[in-house]
């Protein structure tokens, strides 16, 4: 069994409506450290094992459904889970 | 002329595009549920707004790939009228029959208002009825109508005059060049935010989409009836 964490970002070129709302939000908080807000989904899949290789399935999934690579960018993270 | 009107979980426009091809145009209209496997009896296809599947994950990312999908690429290579509006230009959009994508209003507001539009190109199945640069009144309503495309993408919608409304006067939405709807290469797929089958009558405010719709009918009449 895998438990995998798909994080999905609007890309670095594509504008972030929420993000820059939210990072006018902390303005106002005083927290004029803040540069920049980037707002993001994250995803946490359970998969069990199989014949094929858990790598290239994620990456299959995220490129067909998860994100939508016109405007976003995906990163995952597979942990392999022993499951008694 | 024969016309499909999909619906989806969460579809909510659907009832005003049948009224509209029905009581408005008097033409053939269908329901037909996102898991039909064939449209060959139809001869144009309407996807209607809405909420597909709660617009879960990204607008029109899960109803991409409902059953009917399949026979709607099928109408689409085979050279067949299909019209997306609002949700259904963004199914359009996740399924790749369009290019580019939505992004959140750049107000992050729900907006429904009835906007100008200009015409920008009237040499097409759906807007031949309309003069070239003719400006027109249609409700928008949407929370992700901020289109966006690569550089490239956006030479090539300009070159090949695929950039079918713009948005007049000001932009609602944030989106890039004032886009409010796009055609296909082919020119048989259109997509706009906008909501033409809310501006069939003067008593809803404005009868500027009818002619859209008289546009499709056109163009299939003018190709399939003789003596038409």
């Amino acid at each position: 069994m895998y438990k995998v964490k798909v994080y999905v970002t609007l890309r670095e070129s594509v504008l972030d409506p929420q993000g820059t709302a939210v990072k006018g939000a902390l303005h106002s908080l005083s927290y004029h450290e803040v540069q920049d807000v980037r707002i993001g989904k994250f995803m946490e899949l359970t998969i069990e094992k199989s014949e094929r290789n858990i790598d290239e399935l994620v990456r299959e999934m995220c490129e067909k459904l998860l994100a939508n690579t016109v405007i976003e960018d995906y990163r995952y993270e597979i942990e392999e889970v022993v499951t008694q | 002329m024969k016309f499909a009107v999909i619906v989806f979980p969460g579809s909510n426009c659907d009832v005003d595009m049948y009224h509209a091809m029905k009581d408005e145009l008097g033409e053939e209209v269908e329901y037909v549920w996102h898991d039909a496997e064939n449209l060959d009896e139809f001869d144009g296809i309407l996807l209607p707004g809405g909420f597909s599947y709660g617009d879960y994950l990204r607008s029109g990312a899960i109803a991409r790939f409902s059953n009917v999908m399949k026979a709607i690429m099928k109408a689409a290579e085979q050279g067949k009228p299909i019209l997306g509006v609002c949700n259904g230009f963004q199914i359009l959009l996740e399924a790749g029959l369009l290019p580019g994508a939505m992004r959140r209003n750049n107000s992050l507001k729900f907006i429904c208002r009835p906007v100008e539009l200009r015409v920008e190109n009237n040499e097409t199945m759906f807007t031949s009825a309309y003069e070239k640069g003719e400006i027109i009144t249609i409700p928008i309503a949407h929370g992700e109508g901020n289109y966006y495309c690569d550089e490239e993408t956006l030479n090539k919608l300009i070159a090949n005059r695929q950039i079918v409304f713009r948005y007049h006067n000001e932009n609602p939405n944030g989106s890039l060049e004032d886009i409010a709807g796009i055609i296909n290469e082919k020119g048989n797929v259109l997509g706009m935010m906008p909501h033409p089958e809310r501006a069939v009558d003067e008593l809803l405010g404005s009868a500027d989409g009818l002619k859209l719709f008289q546009s499709i009918v056109k163009y299939w009449r003018e190709a399939h009836v003789v003596n038409a």
